[in-house]
């Protein structure tokens, strides 16, 4: 059986343009997608014999895993419901209201990785577009801090460098491609120019670029540190004015290095000056499938994208105190709900540690190190794969997943939405 | 079922003004006998005596869900800090202020008295987004309009002539987005925008496009009409918040020559004065068109003093606020469809050219003769929040409460504008006619807005009180499908409405040359494109073309 326009949902580019083979109840080939995105379609879902729900590794039933979850998250003092990045937003609205009920935190995968975005948004506004104007009219594109050739591998070739567009009917040759990093990795063989700064030095780099495009002189004893000369920096400048239409992509590379959302508010701030000149526009490149779409549902529903708090019965943002490596960092948390997420296998030893000392409650679709530690463990179906749903692609549009093979597991939203429900009961609210 | 005994009925649509009425409502409907010998069994009674009874308000103009009202969302921490709202055993949680989180949104207007409301903007390639901000806005009935005034395909269809396949395309989009009504952001000027550039007059060229706003204008004015919409164009004027721009207003109100049209928001399109300079208030001109023209409906946009978020599909307008105040900006441009802008604004007191604006804003309430024509509105939340929908309603019906509040302006610039000679005063009829009667029939709404047999039994019934302000704020009751959902201003039960949508009938045979648009400059699958209404709209409510 072949299902066209299937949507990949494992990184944040979305690609709905999957043309998806299924054998024998397995799927066997996914056509147009990405190494990232065959594997993550021709590996899904958990070996058939990992029981639906584990409490201390023993095998339960779905039931008796809800029971014993729900008392656990009843029972804590200030619960921590985290991840969220790599399921639906129907679950992950289920999540927020779980969390609400609950009286503790809930944050997601953004605030290790793109928080310093959302906060530079919340500093300085953000200039901006869909990819689809990246392809009809991009003459410039400027990759900062990422490495989209292993990261997102087809979001040069889909949206962003070689397609044609409307205004761009040369494709490829229509634009120039900048590479900014503090290394030389395989995204700079598609790029035009590669401009390779000293770790730790982008803020500099982009605060003076601000200052160049804004008509200021620079001195070069300032910029002597950061690896480009005065010259290069002047010649950036002169480019992401001159161009018709530039996008700055902005990684990792910038949010998780010395600086955060310093380095991303500069970025954000050369964006906003070059609007002066020149149409410009910057995205993060969010990475895991829907984690754009949690921040969307927090925010839809708490006003606030991540690190968000119901202690008093109403949402509180404050990232660095109810951010979930601070809240397990500073053995806050008495409990923890992961969901779709490894924070095991990701986050900082000291907030590892702390996940070892409290009950975790792990919902994912395969076996993880976080599903191997956690108290109780539920396999859940695939969002993408055996349920529909609805993911975010990076720039913000909604994307109906596909729903490909039956599964006997439950999905994320039945598992969350009957703990919903039971830890109201066990809290007569 | 449910009875409201011996209330003191506004219901202007059935004529009735004041006079004390029973309402009987069963099955979610209002109703003249309950039948079937039901008459003198028991149901639930609320006795209204000595209360006024209305239809539930209907606002045809917000912004309160979708891409760019959640981004003002996550843009505005500071914002939502002010104001946090604690859930209850029956109630989400929330903040809400400005850009109120969803729960928030739908428990504040029913608070209010108000059970059904419009999103004025929705970019159709998030028209999924919207939908599923609405399944999370309780209580109240919602729909959106699908912006098309910059759409590129139909502006190649409206220069190659082919204005068959767009009025197909504009049914087959409609369709595709569960959307509501065709509505246009400045015309063209969005277009010009991708390429920092702006539509200045109705007869400025498109650049790459061959067609001008006017005909953009003429060609979806032509469009909704012939695919009988319930609701006609909905235009945003091109020169929003620009002085002089009461001529582009006055030029596009004429260019809809006969043809329905609905003006939103007009207080910011009726500015005299040089370009840069100060405004001048051109109500009078454009008051007086629309009076002696049926075809035209508008509604306000009322600013109210104080901090609030503008949030537009104009890119164009929201950069030139945010060079004014250099407060914090977001642009997002649309692939082939739109664009937005955000910026937080305060209007001030003291600021002659907000005085005028506010001051602009009632001079339309006051001088529209037809308060058919006219829904109040703050175009929320860009002129204010809809929360202050009660004092703007007791601007209008209290003369002396309005010249109090004058003294707190900017004394020269309520001088040049004729508020101070302005005594009419809106009688509870007229306010009924603006916040519920008028909206809906502009919409096309003939099930709301009323209280005749057959309307949804969405009613609202006030303490009188003499300060409109506070009767307008706590109604005593508000009732949605024909359940008390709250009492005394608070929430005892939450629902969830319904989305209003339209699904125009169309030639399949244009779906050919959309998809290949879409190969061609689309980044996401024709077949992936239109909303799945089964699983987005858990409670949809089609509304039928007018034949």
């Amino acid at each position: 059986m072949q299902v066209d326009h299937v949507v990949c949902a494992f990184c944040g580019c979305v690609c709905d343009d999957i043309r998806v083979t299924v054998e024998g109840g397995r799927i066997t080939n996914a056509r147009n997608a990405c190494a990232l995105g065959k594997s993550w379609f021709l590996n899904h879902g958990a070996p058939s014999d990992l029981p639906v729900a584990r409490i201390e590794g023993k095998p339960a039933s779905l039931d008796q895993g809800i029971e014993e979850a729900a008392r656990c998250l009843a029972g804590a003092r200030y619960p921590l419901i985290y991840g969220l990045s790599s399921t639906s937003c129907e679950a992950q609205r289920k999540a927020v209201a779980l969390a609400e009920v609950s009286g503790g935190c809930i944050d997601c995968c953004t605030s290790v990785c793109h928080g310093p975005s959302g906060i530079a948004l919340q500093g300085v506004g953000e200039p901006t577009c869909t990819l689809g104007e990246v392809k009809n009219r991009a003459d410039l594109i400027v990759y900062w801090g990422s490495n989209p050739a292993e990261s997102h591998p087809r979001h040069m070739t889909r949206y962003a460098v070689t397609p044609k567009g409307m205004f761009v009917p040369e494709g490829r040759k229509g634009r120039t491609v900048v590479l900014v990093d503090v290394r030389r990795t395989p995204s700079a063989r598609a790029a035009d120019i590669f401009l390779q700064i000293r770790p730790g030095r982008d803020f500099e780099v982009l605060w003076a670029l601000q200052a160049l495009v804004n008509g200021r002189k620079v001195d070069a004893a300032s910029v002597e540190n950061t690896g480009l000369s005065h010259e290069a920096l002047a010649a950036m400048a002169d480019r992401m004015m001159r161009c018709r239409f530039g996008c700055l992509f902005v990684g990792q590379g910038l949010t998780q290095t010395r600086g955060r959302h310093f380095n991303t508010s500069a970025a954000f701030l050369l964006v906003r000056s070059l609007n002066r000149h020149t149409k410009f526009a910057l995205m993060p490149m969010r990475g895991h499938g829907n984690v754009t779409g949690v921040d969307n549902v927090l925010a839809w529903q708490t006003g606030y994208p991540f690190g968000v708090n119901f202690s008093l019965g109403y949402p509180r943002f404050n990232p660095g105190e109810y951010t979930v490596v601070d809240l397990l960092g500073r053995a806050e948390a008495d409990a923890a709900l992961v969901v779709a997420a490894d924070p095991v296998a990701s986050l900082p030893a000291k907030a590892v540690r702390r996940l070892a000392e409290i009950p975790v409650i792990a919902l994912d679709t395969h076996e993880s190190e976080t599903t191997r530690c956690a108290r109780i463990a539920f396999t859940t179906s695939t969002a993408g794969i055996h349920v529909g749903g609805t993911v975010y692609r990076m720039d913000n549009i909604p994307i109906h997943l596909r729903k490909v093979l039956d599964s006997d597991r439950p999905s994320d939203e039945e598992v969350i939405g009957r703990l919903l429900a039971r830890v109201k009961e066990l809290k007569a609210c | 079922m449910l009875k409201i005994l011996n209330g003191e009925v506004y219901d202007p649509a059935n004529n009735i003004d004041g006079e004390v009425r029973d309402i009987r409502i069963d099955g979610g409907r209002v109703v003249d006998a309950f039948g079937d010998g039901r008459e003198n069994g028991s149901c639930r009674t609320i006795d209204a005596s000595g209360m006024i009874v209305m239809p539930g308000g209907v606002d045809m103009h917000a912004h309160i869900a979708g891409p760019k009202v959640n981004t003002a969302r996550k843009m505005r921490p500071e914002d939502h800090r002010l104001a946090p709202v604690p859930r209850t055993s029956v109630t989400r949680s929330g903040v809400g202020r400005t850009v109120p989180s969803t729960f928030t949104t739908g428990y504040r207007y029913a608070a209010m008295g108000y059970t059904t409301a419009f999103d004025a903007a929705v970019p159709p390639i998030a028209a999924r987004h919207a939908h599923e901000e609405f399944s999370d806005i309780p209580v109240i009935d919602k729909g959106f309009f699908v912006l098309m005034g910059n759409n590129e395909y139909i502006m190649q269809q409206i220069a190659s002539g082919e204005r068959e396949r767009m009025r197909d395309y504009v049914a087959w989009l409609l369709g595709a987005t569960g959307g509501y009504a065709v509505k246009m952001v400045n015309p063209g000027g969005v277009e010009l925008w991708k390429s920092l550039g702006n539509a200045r007059g109705l007869d400025e060229e498109v650049a790459g496009f061959g067609v001008t706003p006017r005909r953009i204008i003429e060609s979806l004015a032509e469009a909704s009409m012939n695919l009988g919409l319930p609701h006609p164009v909905h235009i945003h004027c091109n020169n929003l918040g620009v002085a002089g721009n009461w001529e582009t207003t006055l030029e596009t109100m004429k260019s809809l020559a006969g043809r329905r049209g609905h003006l939103a928001h007009i207080q910011f399109h009726s500015y005299g004065g040089d370009p840069g300079g100060l405004f001048v208030s051109r109500v009078a001109e454009l008051a007086e068109y629309v009076n002696t023209h049926p075809n035209i409906t508008v509604d306000v946009g009322q600013i109210m003093f104080g901090d609030t978020t503008s949030m537009t599909g104009d890119g164009p307008l929201a950069h030139m606020l945010h060079q004014v105040s250099g407060r914090k900006w977001v642009n997002v441009d649309i692939e082939n469809e739109c664009g937005c802008g955000i910026v937080p604004i305060e209007y001030k007191d003291r600021s002659h050219m907000h005085t005028t604006q506010w001051a602009v804003g009632l001079e339309w309430y006051l001088m529209a003769r037809d308060p058919w024509r006219i829904a109040l509105s703050t175009d929320h939340p860009n002129g204010a929040s809809f929360v202050s929908y009660p004092r703007v309603i007791r601007l209008l019906t209290d003369r002396e409460f309005r010249r109090e509040a004058m003294k707190k302006a900017n004394p020269k610039a309520i001088a040049k504008t004729s508020l101070p000679d302005l005594d009419r005063e809106y009688s509870l009829y007229e306010i009924a006619i603006i916040t519920r009667a008028a909206p809906a029939r502009i919409l096309g709404l003939k099930h709301k807005g009323h209280l005749g047999a057959g309307a949804d039994a969405d009613v609202t019934i006030y303490d009188k009180c003499g300060d409109a302000e506070t009767m307008f704020s706590v109604p005593r009751y508000v009732i949605k499908e024909g359940e008390i959902l709250v009492e005394d201003g608070s929430i005892r039960r939450e629902t969830f409405g319904k989305t209003l949508y339209v699904a125009p009938g169309y030639d399949k045979a244009v779906e050919k040359d959309i998809r290949e648009f879409f190969r061609k400059y689309y980044t996401i699958e024709f077949e992936n494109y239109p909303v799945q209404l089964e699983h987005y709209l858990p409670r949809p409510r089609e509304v039928a073309t007018i034949k």
